[in-house]
């Protein structure tokens, strides 16, 4: 069982929906990224993504796009955000870590090589935004050949014939992106989302996350009742920001905005 | 990477590609997050419809006439020839399309094919703002809102072109994110697509992005390259010897080249912004000196470094300042039917002067680089050869910042 797997048997378990809290590698510096993660953990996150800087994030809205600069001025690639992974792995080796990013590092880097050296720090699943199904093959191959997940989006414009096309390849768990933009944008529309996740369910026995525009506990507790696991990017990624000059500050925030995240999804929906 | 780009064959025939996934080669494709992915099959599907659809023809092929101005003149630069000494140089007059350069063509039909779509809302992405201004003013002819993303460091260089979109209706949007240029402008423009889906259009200015993007830029281009021929026929009863067209994301070259790319007789060359030279780094020459990477939908020659990060760029002319270049170049490159070259920013500018001396035609400071290499290559050729160049803009656009390089005052 992968440990993605295992962590959501684990939540299922204990009746609760999962929280992912991503950070990008790197943000603000190269340090700082360690000691968040454990911090998100403690906060209580299940499975945390790492974002790989890229210098032209065209799936991510502003928040994400300065965060990969901050992490690109001090040149966190690929490499960097491993060595971080191995580092975070040497306390936590129960924890879910998800890679996320765009191909052309991946494919700079190689394939095999990214698979191989991924594995080896203990990542469990990638996902790369800009790479859909029809062009995967090749780095599916080498993703499963190193048993790491491939984590596939689902968009509210994705057609019935492709969300099950998506689930037949995908592995841990599916993402549905829960509004049409870039990360961190505004509003949601929990009918909207719960029919698209209804649609994916009959696809699929895997769990399924949904993420975009969740910014506080109210908002998660909204999707939490709609999902397996809810996925918060943005509303973390702003509170580093906010705090990127003081480590301890920056952690008492990243814990406070997760525990209320965390505290959102435990608390049952009330209905109106 | 390496094992996708495996030895490639020569294609017998050029005009099947792209295949159906929007592949040349191992180029091009389509590298999008999912949210975008049934736009562009919308957009895969309406074009489709009506690329041969005898009704959307006519009225793309009516406005080109009476509000582009097509047919341009193939002009004989006489005086300039005789001067390099060697081939006849014929000129491609598209600095004469309506708003001073070849974009009004793509932009014309994209627009045309939004109001076929029911798209009322228009984004566009621009770098020295003469796409902008041609999808501003195919927007005010169809009545089109138009909304052009800008990279603010462009914004300052370019405010003419800024105003004169501003005069024909469209909003200008200042991009403050990354390199504050053309590549970050692509960027905000996806992301106000992805945000916008239902009712917009995104009009890209150039042969890359995801499929059927660089295929649907090249085919409204591709009129520059069938009338060149005609034309070449009537009135010389031949086809020229080589072709020249300078090559940022390479429009106006794919535009000129397209026609004649199974006629193996005309040799072309692309001419790419060495900057300060290809050999300081300082440059926009990603099939000179790049390699294949994926950026902005599609897989193509990129100025990237080890870790594929995409590295800022350097031209004189704004409109060659791009990290990347369409994927048929590159696999035109690649196949060796289009043969790549550079020319640097001193380069550009002699030729701009040339030019203008001569035949009393100011090209845009991207089309001095085709002049500048057409000058080299047609003194190494006989009196009796041709050579026809892309004059793909006028450069009334680039006099302040032809003077501001030059230090003098107006």
């Amino acid at each position: 069982m992968s440990r993605i797997e295992h962590r959501f048997a684990q939540c299922k378990e204990a009746g609760k929906t999962a929280l992912v809290t991503y950070v990008t590698g790197g943000d603000p510096n190269p340090d700082a990224t360690v000691p968040v993660m454990h911090a998100l953990v403690r906060a209580g996150a299940d499975i945390i993504e790492v974002g790989m800087p890229f210098s032209d994030p065209m799936a991510d809205g502003p928040v994400i796009q300065a965060a990969c600069d901050r992490a690109l001025l001090h040149g966190t690639g690929i490499k960097g955000v491993l060595d971080m992974i191995r580092e975070f792995r040497r306390e936590d080796q129960d924890t879910p870590v998800v890679l996320m990013g765009y191909l052309n590092p991946i494919e700079q880097t190689g394939y095999e090589k990214f698979c191989r050296d991924a594995a080896a720090a203990g990542v469990d699943g990638v996902l790369t935004v800009d790479l859909p199904p029809e062009e995967s093959s090749a780095l599916g191959a080498a993703l499963s050949e190193h048993a790491l997940d491939p984590i596939w989006l689902i968009a509210p414009t994705t057609s019935d014939a492709r969300i099950k096309a998506i689930c037949a390849q995908a592995r841990g768990f599916v993402y549905y992106v829960s509004l049409k933009g870039v990360t961190g944008a505004a509003s949601l529309d929990t009918d909207s989302v719960g029919s698209h996740v209804d649609e994916i369910r009959r696809a699929t026995q895997l769990p399924v996350g949904v993420g975009f525009g969740v910014r506080d506990g109210a908002d998660a507790q909204r999707l939490g009742a709609l999902a397996d696991a809810v996925v918060v990017g943005s509303a973390i990624v702003s509170r580093i920001a906010e705090h990127a000059d003081d480590p301890a500050e920056m952690i008492a925030a990243v814990e406070s905005i997760t525990r209320d995240l965390r505290a959102g999804l435990d608390q049952p929906v009330v209905e109106a | 990477m390496s094992n996708v780009i495996q030895a490639i064959e020569k294609p017998a025939d050029f005009s099947r590609f792209p295949d159906a996934a929007g592949h040349f080669g191992p180029y091009g494709g389509r590298f999008v997050p999912e949210l975008l992915i049934a736009p562009l099959e919308e957009l895969t599907a309406a074009y489709e419809r009506y690329r041969n659809d005898p009704q959307f023809r006519a009225e793309l092929e009516a406005d080109l006439q009476y509000y582009v101005g097509r047919p341009t003149p193939l002009y004989y630069a006489e005086r300039w020839s005789k001067l390099v000494g060697g081939a006849q140089i014929h000129l491609k007059r598209e600095d004469l399309d309506h708003t001073g350069a070849h974009k009004i063509n793509n932009t014309m039909g994209q627009a045309l094919l939004a109001v076929r779509m029911g798209k009322k809302r228009i984004v566009a992405e621009t770098g020295a703002g003469q796409h902008g201004v041609a999808t501003a003013a195919a927007c005010a002819r169809l009545g089109l809102k138009c909304v052009v993303y800008m990279g603010a460091e462009d914004v300052r260089r370019q405010s003419v072109n800024v105003y004169r979109m501003k005069l024909m209706g469209a909003e200008v949007v200042p991009v403050e994110s990354g390199t504050r240029t053309l590549k970050d402008a692509l960027n905000e423009a996806f992301r106000d697509w992805a945000a916008n889906v239902d009712d917009t259009f995104y009009i890209i200015g150039t042969v890359a992005g995801p499929h059927p993007y660089p295929q649907l830029v090249r085919d409204f281009q591709a009129v520059i390259g069938e009338e060149t021929r005609e034309q070449c026929l009537s009135m010389h009863s031949r086809l020229p010897d080589a072709l020249v067209a300078c090559v940022g994301g390479g429009s106006n070259a794919m535009g000129l080249f397209y026609p004649f790319l199974g006629d193996t007789d005309v040799t072309i060359y692309g001419v790419e912004a060495g900057g300060d030279g290809v050999e300081t780094g300082r440059h926009a020459a990603p099939l000179a000196a790049g390699r294949p990477g994926v950026l902005h939908g599609n897989r193509t020659y990129l100025m990237e470094n080890e870790d594929g990060q995409i590295l800022g760029t350097h031209s004189v002319s704004a409109g060659l300042d791009y990290p990347g270049v369409g994927p048929e170049h590159s696999w035109l490159k690649d196949t060796g039917r289009v043969e790549y070259v550079a020319i640097d920013d001193g380069e550009a500018l002699a030729a701009f002067h040339q030019l203008a001396e001569l035949e009393g035609i100011i090209p845009a400071l991207e089309t001095a680089h085709a002049i500048a290499y057409a000058g080299q290559l047609a003194a190494q050729m006989r009196p009796d050869q041709m050579i026809v160049i892309n004059l793909s803009g006028r450069g009334d656009k680039d006099i302040n910042t032809v003077m501001e390089v030059e230090g003098m005052n107006p």
